[in-house]
C-alpha cells in the first residue's frame, strides 16, 4: 500500500473579534491507498474542521496537503475541480448540505453537470447511484425539506459517490441512520473500498462502529491528536487518559 | 418540564388561499397603474399642456372630470400624463438601485476584506446624507428637474440594497450546501448564479415592492419642494406644490394629484407586504 493522503502541521485559528480560539492544533495524518482512518473526538474537538481544511473548503493558517503525491494546499479553480473528481464529503448536516429550492436529484446532477455529463446521462447516473444507496428513483424529484434525515443522508452519500472519488470523507455520515439502513451502507462503501480500492477518512462517534468499519483510528482532543493507531489496538488497549475516559464512557 | 412538546399550529389552507386572491387582486392593480403610466400619453381626454383661460378653475363637470387648473389645463388629463413620470420613474428607480445595490452586496460578501471594507464604508458615507439635504445638495451643482432629483434618490438608496444581500450571501455562503456545490465543481460565478441568488432574491423582491411607494413619495416631495419635476411638467407633486393655494378655494385642483399619489403609495405598499407574507415561509401550506 502506498500513501494517498498526508497532511501536514495542520493549523487552524477562529477569531471572533479579539478572541482567538485555536479549533486545530499541529494536525498530521496520513492514509494509505484503500485505507480505512477513523477520527474520533468529543464534540468541538475539531474533527469537521479538520475534514474542512483536507477538503479545501477552508484555508488553514499552517501547514500542508498532500494528496496522490500532489500538494493541494494552493490549488484554485480548473485544479480544484479536478481534485473533487478524486475527493468528495459527505457533511455533517445532511439536510443542510442540499440547496432548499433545488430537488435531491438536481443536487446530486450537479457535479455530474460541471464534469460534463449530458442531462441525460447525469439523470440515469442520479437513480442508479439513488437505488445503489438504497432510495427509490422518485426521490430524485423531491426536496430537501420533504424526506426524512436519514433519507437525506443516503442522497448526500449517492451525491458524493457520483463523481467516482477515490477518497471519501464522511462527517458522521452515518449517525442518522438506524441501525438496519446503517449496516446497509457500510456494506455498500465496504464494497466500494474493496472493489474500487476508495480511502475513507470515517469522522464517527461510535466506537464500536469504527472497530469494525475501520483499520486505524485517530483520536483527537481540543484540537490535537492524542493518540493513533491501530483501531484493535487502540480501542482494547489506549494509552492516553483521555482515550480511555472516551472508550469508557461511551462503552458504558 | 422535559420532554414536552411545543405543540405546532398548522395554519389553515384558507389563510394562504386569501393571501393568494389578495396578491393577485393587487398585483391586477399595480399592473393596471404601471400599464396608465406607460401608455398615459394615449389614455389622456386632453392635452395636458392645452391652456384654456376662459374655463380657468372650472369645478368638476362631465367634459371636466376632475375639474380645470387656473391655466384652464384639464386637471384629469394631468394626473393621468403625471402618472409617467410618479409610478413609471419611481419603478425605473427603485428597479436600478434594487439590482445595482445587491450586486455590489453580492460582491462585498464574496470577495476579498479589503474591497469589502472599501465599498461598505462608500455605503455607509451615501447613506450618512439625509435624503433632503443631498437631494438639494445636487440641486444646487446639477440644478432641479426630474432627472436630478432620481439620481439623488438613487445615490442615497442603493446602500440599504447593498447591505441586505450582504448580510443575506454571507449567512448562505455558510451553510453547508455552498460547500458541498464547490465540492460539485462549481466556480464562484457559478455559486452565485445558481445558488446565491435564487436564495436571496426573495427579501431583495420584498424590500423592493415596498421600496416604490416611498420613492414615489419622495419623488413628489422632492418635486413638491421644486426640486424635482419643473412646472409645466405635469408631476404629482409639483401640481400639488404648484396649486396649493388654491386649496380653500377650488380644492379639487389639489386633491386629484393628491388623492393619485395615495392611491398608487397604497396599492404598492399593500402588494409590497402582500408579497412578503407570500413568501413568508411561516405561510406555506
Ligand atoms: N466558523 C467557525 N468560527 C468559529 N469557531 C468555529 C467555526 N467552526 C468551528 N468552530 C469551533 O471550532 C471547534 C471545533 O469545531 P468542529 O466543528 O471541528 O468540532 P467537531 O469535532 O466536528 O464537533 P462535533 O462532533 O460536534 O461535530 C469548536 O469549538 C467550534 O466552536
Ligand atoms: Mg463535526
Amino acid at each position: 500500500m502506498e500513501e494517498f493522503l498526508r497532511a501536514e502541521h495542520l493549523h487552524k485559528v477562529f477569531s471572533s473579534g479579539a478572541e482567538k480560539f485555536t479549533a486545530v492544533d499541529d494536525v498530521s495524518l496520513s492514509l494509505q491507498h484503500g485505507e480505512k482512518l477513523a477520527i474520533i473526538g468529543e464534540s468541538g474537538s475539531g474533527k469537521t474542521t479538520v475534514a474542512r481544511i483536507i477538503a479545501r473548503l477552508i484555508e488553514p493558517d499552517g501547514g500542508r496537503i498532500i494528496l496522490g503525491g500532489k500538494d493541494i494546499t494552493k490549488t484554485k479553480g480548473r485544479e480544484l475541480r479536478q481534485v473533487y473528481g478524486v475527493m468528495q464529503m459527505v457533511f455533517q448536516n445532511p439536510v443542510e448540505s442540499f440547496d432548499p429550492r433545488w430537488t435531491l436529484g438536481d443536487g446530486i446532477c450537479e457535479g455530474l453537470l460541471n464534469h460534463g455529463y449530458a442531462r441525460a446521462e447525469a439523470d440515469k447516473e442520479c437513480r442508479r447511484l439513488l437505488s445503489m444507496c438504497g432510495l427509490e428513483e422518485d426521490f430524485a424529484r423531491r426536496y430537501p425539506y420533504e424526506v426524512s434525515g436519514g433519507q437525506c443522508q443516503r442522497a448526500a452519500i449517492a451525491r458524493a459517490l457520483a463523481l467516482s472519488p477515490k477518497l471519501l470523507i464522511l462527517d458522521e455520515a452515518t449517525s442518522a441512520l438506524d441501525v438496519t439502513v446503517q449496516a446497509e451502507v457500510l456494506s455498500l462503501l465496504d464494497s466500494l473500498h474493496r472493489e474500487l480500492s476508495m480511502s475513507y477518512l470515517f469522522i464517527c462517534h461510535d466506537i464500536a462502529l469504527v472497530q469494525d468499519f475501520c483499520h486505524r483510528v485517530m483520536v483527537m482532543h481540543q484540537g490535537k491528536v492524542v493518540e493513533e493507531g491501530n483501531c484493535d489496538h487502540v480501542i482494547r488497549n489506549p494509552q492516553q487518559e483521555y482515550t480511555k475516559r472516551l472508550i469508557d464512557s461511551v462503552l458504558q | 418540564m422535559t420532554g414536552q412538546r411545543i405543540p405546532t399550529v398548522r395554519k389553515p389552507k384558507v389563510r394562504k388561499n386569501n393571501l393568494r386572491l389578495k396578491l393577485a387582486f393587487l398585483a391586477c392593480l399595480a399592473l393596471l397603474l404601471l400599464l396608465a403610466s406607460f401608455f398615459s400619453e394615449y389614455l389622456t381626454p386632453y392635452d395636458p399642456y392645452l391652456q384654456d383661460l376662459t374655463i380657468a378653475k372650472a369645478p368638476p363637470s362631465s367634459e371636466h372630470w376632475l375639474g380645470t387648473d387656473r391655466y384652464g389645463r384639464d386637471m384629469l388629463s394631468r394626473v393621468i400624463a403625471g402618472s409617467r413620470t410618479s409610478i413609471f420613474a419611481s419603478l425605473l428607480l427603485v428597479g436600478f438601485i434594487a439590482v445595482f445595490g445587491s450586486l455590489i452586496g453580492i460582491l462585498c460578501a464574496r470577495s476579498g476584506k479589503w474591497l469589502d471594507t472599501f465599498l461598505m464604508r462608500t455605503a455607509d458615507l451615501f447613506l450618512a446624507f439625509p435624503g433632503l439635504v443631498f437631494a438639494l445638495a445636487v440641486a444646487a451643482v446639477l440644478g432641479g428637474g426630474v432627472h436630478n432629483a432620481i439620481f439623488a434618490l438613487a445615490a442615497i438608496s442603493w446602500p440599504k440594497y447593498a447591505r441586505l444581500s450582504r448580510s443575506q450571501t454571507l449567512a448562505i455562503s455558510a451553510l453547508p450546501f455552498m460547500q458541498a456545490a464547490r465540492m460539485g465543481g462549481c466556480g464562484s460565478l457559478q455559486l452565485v448564479w445558481r445558488h446565491v441568488l435564487p436564495n436571496i432574491s426573495g427579501p431583495i423582491l420584498v424590500t423592493a415592492m415596498l421600496d416604490i411607494g416611498t420613492m414615489m413619495m419622495e419623488l413628489a416631495g422632492l418635486s413638491f419642494l421644486g426640486l424635482g419635476a419643473k412646472p409645466p411638467i405635469p408631476e404629482w407633486g409639483s401640481m400639488m406644490s404648484e396649486t396649493r393655494n388654491l386649496l380653500p378655494t377650488q380644492p379639487w385642483i389639489t386633491l386629484a394629484p393628491g388623492f393619485a399619489i395615495f392611491f398608487s403609495v397604497m396599492v404598492f405598499n399593500l402588494l409590497g407586504d402582500t408579497v412578503r407574507d407570500y413568501l413568508d415561509p411561516k405561510n406555506r401550506g
